[in-house]
């Protein structure tokens, strides 16, 4: 019955608009984490896709007004400074987007002897040390 | 080949007192989502069929002597093809973004939709909610299409969640082919009607699992001096329905919660009974009782007509296999069943007679003004605006 469910002001939305649909969700690469991480990035994708729409609306609006036009935008040269700036920004963020790759996966094991020391060891090392 | 047109953005999409509010992130979302659909569809899918054609077959050739003989075949013979498991698993993905953005846009803003639904709602003599209506096992078992909580599941009071949810989304999972109130469909039947059917004059219609009326309000409208009933099991649905007729100036339809198989109206008494694409949402069992009430209800000179996708028979498997798709990735459990049925002899054995039976192809009436006509040639398995439309005459 309806007078058993919250008001509207007692719920949380977000938790909700997370709600999985009832039935077995089917996985259709062999690992279900690859697929979990292709679920991810797709969200990431879109969300990107928002922000670049709000930038192109905000864009045109600046330009509309007359206070920064698309053309300027585009012919957009950094000097010196902002070059070596916007360069640095553009290495950190694909090392951040890419820090696993940089990080080494599983089938580089052994590439550094100190940092892929399996844990199990360090402790049995520890117990008696 | 040129690319397609992008589809029209969803900032086009009509509106209504009980259509959620949104900002241009919504509408980035939800253009976002309509791309990407574009994209797999007319991009990606092409690719599967070269895979079939150009591995899966042949290795199903090699290992059996003969091509798959069915679509359960195709199925299983694609399941282990990469292309086949990219395309799926980014459709499925799709298709679970969509209900996120839905209802996060709708959720933000439940307690003012509760709120005008009510306002519009209150003391209707046109709405008639009945929670004796038990939600039917076909419409629960799992949440249809991926749409959490299905139809009918109400998480607050007065609840019109769903609807909102299924209503805001339905533009951009068709690329706005549908038209901006999404009422493509309905409006395609009543064009027919008018050019092909012009004497024809119902007096009281019958819209079955009308959900938010998207499809029953262009018979309404074009026949203003009929009484219309729409029915269907789901609250949130049918409040939702009523408000929304009731801001688009729509007056002649009565929105009930009833069940189809169960309905108290006397023999012969609809002139119309319609459904859209709604059987594809019930069971084997419901589908024949309820054509046989329709056939009950039904006046002599009547007509029933039914908008669905295409049934199954003489498409080749590989088709009917990413047809069947939905039936197995997207909750749609009696999908791939119920297109497979003879629906001719499915109508006979529910009293209608053969020689009154018809089936014919419909195309989706869209806004001229604001987006490209419907096109039938990319089809997008289950998406495209082209029904199957069958039927009888009483």
């Amino acid at each position: 019955m309806s007078s058993d469910l919250p008001s509207p002001e007692d719920i949380d939305p977000i938790a909700l608009a997370n709600a999985r649909a009832k039935g077995k969700r089917p996985y259709f690469f062999d690992d279900p984490d690859v697929e979990r991480v292709l679920a991810i990035a797709m969200a990431i994708a879109m969300e990107h896709a928002v922000t670049r729409q709000r930038l192109d609306a905000l864009e045109r609006m600046l330009d509309a007004r007359g206070l920064v036009s698309r053309a300027e935008l585009d012919a957009f040269v950094p000097g010196p400074e902002a070059e070596a700036a916007r360069g640095r920004w553009m290495q950190e963020y694909i090392a951040r987007v890419l820090r696993i790759v940089h990080q080494g996966g599983p089938e580089q094991g052994g590439r550094d002897q100190d940092a892929d020391l399996p844990m199990q060891a360090v402790m049995d090392e520890l117990r008696h040390s | 080949m040129p690319a397609a047109p992008p589809p029209p953005s969803w900032c086009h999409v009509g509106r209504h007192a009980l259509f959620p509010g949104s900002g241009s992130d919504d509408d980035a979302r939800f253009d976002f989502l309509a791309n990407l659909n574009g994209f797999l569809a007319g991009q990606v899918l092409p690719r599967v069929r070269e895979a079939y054609v150009g591995r899966v077959l042949p290795e199903f050739e090699r290992d059996h002597g003969r091509p798959p003989g069915n679509r359960h075949e195709v199925r299983r013979a694609l399941s282990g093809d990469p292309t086949y498991q990219l395309w799926s698993a980014l459709r499925r993905s799709t298709m679970e973004m969509r209900q996120q953005a839905g209802r996060g846009l709708v959720l933000r803003q439940l307690a003012a939709l509760v709120a005008r639904a009510q306002a519009l709602n209150a003391g209707s003599p046109r709405l008639q909610l009945d929670p004796d209506v038990e939600v039917p096992r076909y419409a629960s078992a799992v949440d249809i299409h991926c749409m959490p909580g299905g139809y009918h599941t109400e998480v607050v009071s007065d609840d019109v969640l769903a609807a909102a949810n299924y209503d805001c989304g339905i533009f951009a999972t068709t690329g706005g082919m549908l038209g901006r109130y999404s009422d493509g469909g309905g409006r395609a039947l009543a064009r027919w009607l008018g050019q092909v059917h012009p004497q024809f004059k119902p007096r009281r219609i019958l819209d079955i699992g009308c959900s938010v009326g998207h499809n029953t309000l262009p018979l309404a409208q074009a026949f203003a001096d009929a009484e219309v009933v729409a029915v269907d099991v789901a609250a949130p649905m049918l409040r939702y329905a009523h408000a929304r007729a009731a801001s688009l100036d729509v007056r002649n339809v009565l929105f009930r919660q009833a069940d189809g198989e169960r309905l108290d109206y006397p023999q012969a008494h609809f002139d119309l009974i319609m459904t859209s694409m709604f059987w594809h949402e019930t069971s084997a069992r419901a589908m024949p009782r309820m054509l046989a009430e329709i056939r009950r209800m039904l006046a002599p000179g009547g007509l029933t007509v039914h908008l669905e996708q295409p049934q199954y028979q003489g498409m080749d498997p590989y088709e009917q296999c990413i047809r069947d798709w939905d039936a197995y990735n997207n909750n749609e459990p009696f999908w791939s069943v119920m297109h497979d049925y003879d629906l001719k002899g499915m109508m006979t054995r529910a009293g209608f007679d053969p020689a009154r039976y018809f089936e014919v192809k419909l195309q989706g009436v869209v806004d001229d003004a604001l987006f490209p006509h419907a096109d039938d040639t990319r089809e997008d398995y289950g998406r495209a605006p082209l029904w199957t439309a069958f039927g009888a005459w009483a």
